[in-house]
């Protein structure tokens, strides 16, 4: 029951969706719509409010206990509920979606830019590493980072020259390495996607 | 600028300065910063999903009588049973649910946009025409690309030993994938540098320079 039902659930909800793929009929595509597409992200609110359920109460235990750096999880906390409730109250309530217009403009989105752009720092320490790895591998990928970066700097009379040649790092050799890696990919997710409804792949279960 | 305007930009210049203090080092300005996003990005999502997922999806459509709705809601709810230590093994059941309709979706999915439709961009004619007439590079091109394609594939290929043949084609896949990969950093870190070039232009243009004027 604790084991065995969801791995029925699993093996013939995963083989209904594949089945359902090579049958071209309407009924086929109903129900593709109404299972694939309407019910997984209604699950998925309520998966997420287990996750701010989880926050609320890791945040909660670290201010009880006063543990280190305690103080910040009660801003975490007073983030998250103001938010919710400009956008969940602000929905119903409009005046209120201003306040969530405003904390999205001037609170989230500088400070998940400025974190983006901090990593610019961190890719230029990582690039020297590369460098003083001095191997042909690193010298190649440097290279052609280089020709890349390149192409969006004025060189005068080499522009053209070195813009012709990111171009074709782009579209030659750039795209048989993506398709290479995404053919791996794909390979990969089909054969654990395989594991997982045959039952062979079980850790999502848990222990007991 | 206007006092409601001011304030704003005041708030997202002092967030940005805030996150940059970490180039120093790690201090109570950047924890602070820090902490505040992940609330409110939860708090974010929260949001988005209250309006675009349950008022439409799930409200709406009870409202319509569509009780058939209530099904995926009490598998949603089945989910915070994981709370309870004693009753965490019912989330299995949805979770169940959600895993069988994702990989069988994905089974052919991924296999027809990944795989197959991969393949078929790949193996094409040699022979590459452009306004009716031979092109000559374009086709060199394609051998270079089914070249780097069969080698690096070749280069994830681990069932057998890379000495010998097998080891050289491998080795051209790996530069090959290293060109990819320098390609990707190079792209990455223009982005990156984009986005630094744009907090700085805030910081001096829209900022300082307007508060000031």
């Amino acid at each position: 029951m604790k084991r065995q039902f969801p791995l029925i659930i699993i093996f013939s909800c995963g083989l209904f969706m594949v089945v359902q793929y090579f049958v071209p009929h309407e009924k086929s595509e109903f129900f593709y719509e109404f299972i694939a597409l309407d019910w997984p992200p209604i699950i998925g609110v309520f998966a997420l409010m287990l996750g701010v359920i989880s926050l609320t109460r890791v945040s909660i235990t670290r201010i009880r206990r006063k543990t280190e750096a305690w103080r910040y999880s009660i801003v975490t906390l007073i983030g998250l509920f103001v938010m919710s409730a400009f956008g969940v109250i602000g929905h119903h309530y409009p005046p209120l979606s201003t306040a969530f217009d405003w904390s999205f403009n001037n609170i989230m989105i500088p400070i998940s830019a400025t974190m983006f752009s901090l990593l610019a720092f961190f890719i230029a320490s990582a690039a020297y590493r590369a460098f003083r790895a001095r191997s042909v591998l690193a010298s190649i990928l440097l290279v052609a980072a280089i020709i890349v970066m390149m192409r969006f700097f004025p060189l005068g009379p080499l522009t053209s020259v070195v813009g012709k040649t990111s171009d074709w790092i782009l579209n030659v050799p750039n795209l048989a390495a993506k398709r290479a890696i995404l053919i791996g990919v794909g390979l990969g997710i089909v054969s654990t996607a395989m594991k997982v409804v045959l039952g062979i792949e079980r850790s999502y279960l848990g222990k007991d | 600028m206007d006092f409601a305007t001011a304030i704003a930009t005041t708030v997202a210049a002092v967030l940005t300065l805030c996150i940059f203090s970490f180039l120093y080092k790690d201090n109570p300005f950047y924890k602070f910063t820090e902490h505040l996003v992940v609330g409110v990005s939860a708090g974010y999502w929260v949001s988005i999903l209250y309006v675009n997922v349950a008022i439409p999806n799930i409200w709406q459509k009870l409202l319509a009588g569509k009780w058939w709705y209530l099904i995926p809601a009490f598998l949603g709810v089945l989910m915070w049973t994981r709370i309870v230590k004693r009753w965490a093994w019912i989330s299995r059941y949805p979770l169940a649910f959600y895993l069988g309709i994702a990989t069988g979706v994905a089974i052919p999915l991924e296999m027809q946009t990944k795989v197959l439709e991969q393949i078929f961009g790949t193996v094409q004619s040699f022979v590459a025409l452009h306004n009716s007439q031979t092109d000559f590079w374009a086709g060199i091109n394609t051998v270079v690309v089914v070249i780097g394609i069969i080698t690096s594939l070749v280069y994830f290929f681990f069932s057998k030993e890379h000495k010998g043949a097998t080891g050289g084609i491998a080795k051209v896949g790996i530069w090959t994938l290293m060109i990819g990969f320098g390609a990707s950093f190079g792209y990455t870190v223009m982005a990156r540098i984009s986005l630094l070039i744009e907090r700085v232009q805030f910081l001096i243009d829209d900022w300082l320079l307007k508060l000031f004027s």
